[in-house]
């Protein structure tokens, strides 16, 4: 009976199969009833829209708009440039201001070039042709389309998606696994959108399952969501071969490899992709994303953001157009600007604190923290360490952190390396139980940014050597080339004055063949000193 | 253009949350766990452990106090690091030791175990136990001298040797035996197990109670500010090596319990090799330690020359930690075989 009932429950949809667990992770505060209380309705829209080239992984778009042109809702006015890039379009109708640099939400604090654009608040649309029959199209004409939409990973990261919809030849897709999972404190956007859209979730996912041809499918949610675990759940009751996943809420369950590892029991190796174990992430607001361009052919123009934070004076979820200023949200939401101290762009855990209120919404934005020093108080002193070893209870990736800490400080960064500082995920687990109050993702940073900068130096010193030794290589050949000549000459000189006269027009001649000669070895240096490369390849054959 | 004047946000790296843990807490709920031990070395052993922890917390916080200064260093005496220093040295102390020879120790303790490394964080061994292999190498004798416990003047009267003249020979009022251990390895007789267990014997200050010591110990494992596996691994390996040798030869070898609950085994267990700085992080490399601390400590107490061997076994094992921690790593995620490629 018992058995028998256990695997009828297997089969059954939206039922818990095995999950496994990752090593550490921590249990910080949820703050996540703040912002689902009331429905997600749109935000204003904004007078003025700003939109970065970059607001994904890879290449910046190159814009294809001028100042002052027309530009209608959801044209594209910037295209991909390059494989790891995306488009950018158009949030509303209206004009081009400017093609500039504004601020933007990067933790740099620099600005970045953006198309500005004033709306006529028409919201006049681009014309669409809507996709009836998605199994009708091709995979490959299916992964343009997700490219020329501009869809981009959007549960922070902001990879291009229609990469990651692409397993390569010969990989089989076992698992397309849809991370609803939001384990940061205080973001909501998935969460809503999944008790909100379930529908348009599930024609998501048809079709980045058409487009993986995956075997089966998991939706992955966090138990600290269980109206989205039932809205789903219900959703999928007629779906084949797509389940749900209920996980136990921990920090960072929703980070690629330690959601793998929860729900198939695979690690992703060091260095690989979850393709390499037969799986293919995307997150929730993709798939809804996805089935957006697909079936209503309408671009990457806006998302789900969390308004919250306690000097936020109404929290909640809003859809915003991509390009919209911060500082309009915190105005909409009745941001208490006096008791603001800290505006985050992300959760608290991974996101980063921002300069300016200027900046606008992009694609990889899922949340504005607008907090006060009652509920974020500013960190205390660091102290040293004294290797409690809580980091390394706490790490998902079962590093030695307080090792990393000690050597990148040391800057040490062979033996950081040694400990697998390239593993590290910056989830931030470490520095939240750290009883020192070390900062210890930013020496990781530091660390990392040190190492490619000693990689790009040491690449750069490597041609440089090599220019060197094959330009004194050259000197030296042309060198013992005029000395050569030299003694020739003398040679000449010396026949010459016991030889007859008949002889000197040979050795005019001569000379002049020489001259010639001389001229041309000077031309063909100097050609190659114009060219390095072709220097780097001639003293590569020398080396060789 | 519309730019509104930027208000001024405060920048801070990520994670922008804390859990609030912090090394003074760590540090006072050690202090804590170890007030129990405390109060019973004071009722054993009356004015004389109440005078000489207070002298050697003093002097240990004093010294860490006067050398942060020299050194230009901010004051590290809030912590509460040094306090635990000073307290553990104190209950190491063989009651009456003189009072001048507690505060050399201490101070040595400091000095050299601890703010020669750079301070908190820092140290190579555990200083409390510095001081104290210095005062058994430079006073052997008075270290080894045992003022007994439970006399009935204890609480009216110091032993005089406590008021001792600096390096003068120190006269002691009344003299007990020897500690347990002292008796196994010279005279071949065995304390009751149950009296060792309830700290009715005599010794160092702080080591005679197993039962409040082990109560300290198992309040830190629950606040999860000790690590268990390391007096696990030295448990089971004192365990295992002298239950053994007990099999072997009863007549020549102690039972387990009695290696257990005698001497400074269960104080040096539970508070002093598991002081985070000096023993290794990883749980594989704790159980080694700990293994290592018990092993040391059978050999020395069956075969060595001294009856007991808590302290070097610690010391030794401190001073291996280091390579422990760089032999043993844990298999990063994604690092545990590359089995296809």
């Amino acid at each position: 009976m018992a058995l028998s009932g256990s695997a009828g429950q297997e089969s059954g949809p939206g039922v818990n199969a095995k999950l496994w667990r990752f090593h550490g992770g921590v249990h910080p505060p949820q703050h996540k009833a703040e912002s689902t209380g009331a429905p997600v309705r749109r935000a204003r829209l904004p007078k003025r829209l700003v939109l970065p080239l970059h607001q994904h992984i890879g290449e910046a778009a190159e814009p294809v708009v001028v100042k002052g042109e027309q530009v209608l809702k959801g044209q594209m006015i910037a295209r991909a440039n390059g494989y790891v890039s995306a488009a950018v379009h158009a949030p509303t109708s209206g004009v081009v201001l400017d093609i500039g640099d504004y601020p933007v939400a990067h933790p740099s604090g620099l600005s970045a070039s953006c198309i500005v654009i004033e709306s006529d608040g028409e919201e006049r649309w681009v014309e669409r042709t809507p996709v009836e029959d998605y199994t009708a199209i091709n995979p490959s004409h299916m992964r343009n389309m997700i490219r020329e939409a501009g869809i981009v990973g959007l549960g922070g990261a902001g990879f291009p998606s229609f990469i990651k919809l692409n397993p390569g030849p010969g990989k089989v897709v076992d698992t397309l696994i849809l991370n609803g999972i939001e384990c940061e404190p205080y973001i909501t956007c998935d969460d809503m959108l999944m008790r909100e859209r379930p529908q348009d979730i599930i024609a998501g996912i048809h079709i980045l399952r058409h487009a993986l041809q995956a075997k089966e499918c998991v939706i992955a949610i966090e138990d600290n969501k269980p109206d989205a675990y039932r809205i789903m759940s219900e959703a999928v009751a007629s779906e084949e071969k797509i389940r749900v996943a209920l996980c136990p809420t921990i920090y960072p369950q929703g980070s690629e490899k330690q959601l793998v590892q929860v729900l198939t029991g695979k690690e992703v190796p060091s260095n690989g992709l979850p393709i390499h174990v037969g799986v293919v992430l995307h997150n929730v607001g993709t798939a809804y994303a996805v089935h957006r361009a697909i079936h209503l052919n309408e671009p990457l123009i806006s998302r789900y953001v969390t308004i919250t934070g306690d000097a936020m004076g109404q929290t909640c979820n809003l859809e915003v157009l991509f390009g919209t200023p911060i500082i309009d949200l915190l105005d909409e939401c009745a941001a208490d600007m006096a008791r603001l101290d800290r505006l985050i762009v992300g959760g608290p855990m991974m996101g980063f604190a921002m300069h300016t209120v200027n900046a606008p919404v992009v694609k990889t934005t899922n949340c504005v923290l607008a907090t006060t020093t009652q509920a974020m108080p500013a960190a205390q002193t660091a102290m040293p360490c004294i290797r409690c070893g809580a980091c390394m209870d706490v790490c998902p990736v079962n590093l030695l952190p307080q090792q990393l800490y000690w050597h990148s400080h040391a800057k040490e960064f062979e033996r950081a390396q040694e400990y697998s500082l390239f593993d590290c995920i910056e989830c931030g687990c470490c520095a939240y139980v750290c009883p020192s109050n070390i900062p210890l993702v930013q020496y990781y940073r530091y660390a990392k940014a040190e190492i490619w900068a000693q990689e790009r130096e040491k690449d750069r010193a490597d041609l440089a050597r090599r220019r060197h030794e094959f330009r004194i290589e050259r000197m030296e050949r042309e060198k013992a080339e005029r000395a050569a000549r030299l003694q020739k000459k003398k040679a000449d000189v010396a026949a010459g004055g016991t030889k007859q006269k008949g002889d000197d027009k040979d050795s005019k001649k001569n000379a002049i063949q020489a001259a010639v000669e001389r001229a041309r070895v000077k031309k063909e240096a100097v050609t190659n000193e114009a060219d390095p490369s072709s220097e780097v390849e001639d003293s590569d054959k020398k080396l060789d | 253009m519309d730019e509104r004047p930027n208000k001024t946000l405060k920048i801070s790296a990520a994670p922008h949350l804390a859990s609030g843990a912090s090394v003074e807490r760590i540090m006072r709920n050690v202090v804590l766990a170890l007030l129990p031990t405390t109060g019973f070395a004071v009722y054993a052993f009356g004015l004389a452990a109440l005078l000489s922890l207070f002298t050697a917390t003093l002097t240990c916080v004093l010294a860490e106090h006067l050398l942060c200064k020299l050194a230009g260093r901010p004051s590290t005496v809030k912590d509460w690091s040094v306090v635990i220093t000073g307290l553990l040295y104190g209950l190491t102390l063989p009651p009456g030791l003189p009072l001048w020879m507690v505060c050399l120790g201490g101070l040595i303790a400091v000095a050299m175990g601890k703010a020669l490394y750079g301070g908190l964080g820092y140290n190579l061994f555990n200083p409390a136990l510095v001081g104290r292999a210095f005062l058994q190498a430079a006073f052997p004798t008075a270290m080894t001298t045992w003022t007994p416990a439970f006399s009935a003047d204890r609480f009216t009267s110091l032993p005089g040797s406590m008021l001792a003249p600096p390096f003068g020979t120190p006269h002691y009022d009344q003299i007990s035996g020897a500690t347990p251990l002292a008796a196994m390895k010279f005279e071949q007789t065995l304390s009751d197990t149950v009296d060792l267990f309830l700290g009715l014997t005599s010794g160092s200050l702080g080591e005679t109670c197993s039962l409040l010591i082990l109560l300290g110990g198992l309040y830190l494992i629950a606040r999860r500010m000790m690590n268990w596996r390391i007096p696990a691994g030295i448990f089971t390996a004192v365990i295992l090596l002298s239950g053994l040798l007990h099999l072997s030869d009863a007549q020549a070898y102690p039972s387990p319990l009695f290696m257990l609950f005698s001497g400074g085994l269960m104080l040096g267990a539970m508070f002093m090799a598991t002081d985070m700085v000096a023993s290794p992080i990883t749980p594989l490399g704790c159980y080694l330690y700990g293994v290592l601390i018990g092993a040391l400590v059978v050999v020395i107490r069956l075969w060595g020359g001294m009856p007991e061997g808590v302290m070097y076994a610690i010391l030794l094992a401190n001073a291996v930690s280091p390579l422990i921690d760089r032999l043993i790593q844990p298999v990063a995620y994604g690092t545990r075989r590359s089995k296809d490629s």
